[in-house]
């Protein structure tokens, strides 16, 4: 009976993980370089890139220029710095952060 | 350079109050916020350039006294300056002697302004009535023009008696009425016009009186309107972006409420209309990052550039909240702040 229930146990939801690391894309949102882990899939970089890419045009069409952005989610945080029409982005989890620096 | 003038000013002998805004539109809301005794303004800044200032400033604030400030020596400029009624138009001081005779100017009109003296540029020491007695004395026949900052009018005499008067709103006796309770201001006595149709028939003795009640009444009035405009001062900085503008370094301040139809709150904003439309798409975009990353909700956004920095938060039930930053304050200082302004504007 309960070699059944082993094999009947419904399979645990699989834990998503926020993506983690550094990539630079240039103006037209090509990764450029990249330390994200492979198993983040490249549209879903390329997304965050474009959406950055994308916030950073509208601030100067909106006569707010600026050229770092700091986007912070209850457990993520996105950096992002313009670079000759590109950007730098890091991507943190905010477990991370948590960390107390030793 | 700001900091600098600031120093300069803040050394003169009346230790006046010095505040400095680096951009029009922050003048123009430090203006409206609290009365101020001079202005002086540049006439290159970015957005809204100096002569921009000055027509709004003239317009709002008529009896303010404006210094202008500037590097550029164009006599189109300077003349289009003093068409706007400013008393002085400098040229930055470049050595320690301009610089001296810059504070003097400035102490010269701060004093005069403490003093509260009246009198009219070229007769200090007379008033406009004493002078349009001489001219009616004298069985003169003269054009009065008179301006006083933006103001002008006009008093035409004719064989020593007051034939008409003209100002931007008013002719006849209005006219004169409304000359005669400026306080202080240029003169200038132009050639007569005897073509000039008459329209006052009243002898300038009663016209004098007639004026001298008016003027007594028109302050009786003034000193329940200055009651009244405490009152709505303190209403007014009791509103909710008033608190706002307190914290440190805050250079200008935005709420946009959830529904979009609704009309935006700012301070010290020229467009914005613009920004809240910008805020609220970039928020939007960034709510949808979220989603697709799983990322829990989304917090604050900030931005740090060359001219200021900026932090959006967001309330479901006020909507969404965007400040403006002095590129001055450190980064880690803005996210502290905008936590701070944003917990004081939803409580």
């Amino acid at each position: 009976m309960g070699l059944l229930t082993k094999y009947n146990k419904p399979p645990k939801p699989e834990l998503k993980r926020l993506p983690t690391g550094t990539f630079t894309i240039d103006a037209d949102c090509r990764i450029v370089s990249s330390t994200v882990p492979s198993r983040v899939p490249e549209a879903q970089v390329r997304d965050i890139g474009r959406q950055v890419l994308a916030i950073f045009e509208s601030a100067r069409n909106a006569s707010l220029p600026f050229a770092e952005l700091v986007v912070q989610y209850a457990a993520f945080k996105i950096t992002a710095r313009q670079m000759r029409g590109g950007a730098i982005i890091f991507l943190s989890p905010r477990a991370l952060q948590s960390v107390p620096m030793p | 350079m700001l900091d600098l003038y600031q120093e300069l000013l803040k050394q003169l002998p009346s230790k006046p109050e010095v505040l400095v805004s680096n951009s029009g539109a922050r003048a123009i809301a430090m203006l409206e916020s609290e009365p101020f005794n001079l202005l002086i303004t540049d006439l290159r800044m970015p957005k809204m350039d100096g002569l921009q200032v000055l027509a709004i400033v003239r317009r709002k604030f008529p009896h303010l006294r404006i210094i202008v400030l500037s590097g550029v020596l164009d006599e189109e400029y300077r003349s289009r300056a003093y068409a706007q009624g400013v008393e002085l138009f400098c040229h930055k001081p470049s050595s320690t002697e301009e610089i001296k005779l810059f504070q003097d100017c400035v102490e010269s009109l701060l004093d005069r302004e403490t003093r509260h003296d009246g009198g009219f540029r070229g007769m200090q020491s007379k008033s406009l009535v004493d002078l349009i007695q001489l001219e009616c004395l004298s069985r003169s026949s003269s054009v009065l023009r008179v301006t006083q900052g933006a103001l002008h009018g006009k008093i035409w005499v004719q064989n020593g008696e007051i034939a008409d008067a003209a100002t931007a709103h008013f002719t006849g006796e209005e006219a004169f009425k409304e000359i005669l309770s400026w306080k202080s201001g240029n003169f200038e006595i132009l050639p007569a016009d005897p073509g000039h149709i008459r329209t006052i028939t009243n002898s300038y003795q009663g016209l004098l009186l007639d004026s001298a009640q008016a003027l007594d009444e028109w302050r009786g009035q003034q000193a329940g309107a200055e009651k009244t405009g405490a009152e709505g001062q303190a209403a007014a900085s009791g509103s909710l972006l008033a608190p706002l503008t307190r914290f440190e370094g805050v250079e200008f301040v935005l709420t946009a409420p959830p529904d979009e139809q609704a009309p935006c709150d700012s301070w010290a904003l020229e467009n914005s209309r613009e920004l809240a439309v910008w805020a609220r798409a970039t928020w939007r975009r960034l709510v949808e990052l979220g989603e697709k990353l799983d990322a829990e909700p989304l917090a604050r956004v900030s931005g740090f550039g060359l001219q200021r920095h900026w932090a959006l938060a967001r309330d479901d039930k006020k909507g969404l909240l965007c400040i403006g930053f002095r590129r001055t304050l450190p980064t880690e200082k803005v996210d502290q702040t905008m936590k701070h302004i944003f917990t004081k504007w939803v409580s």
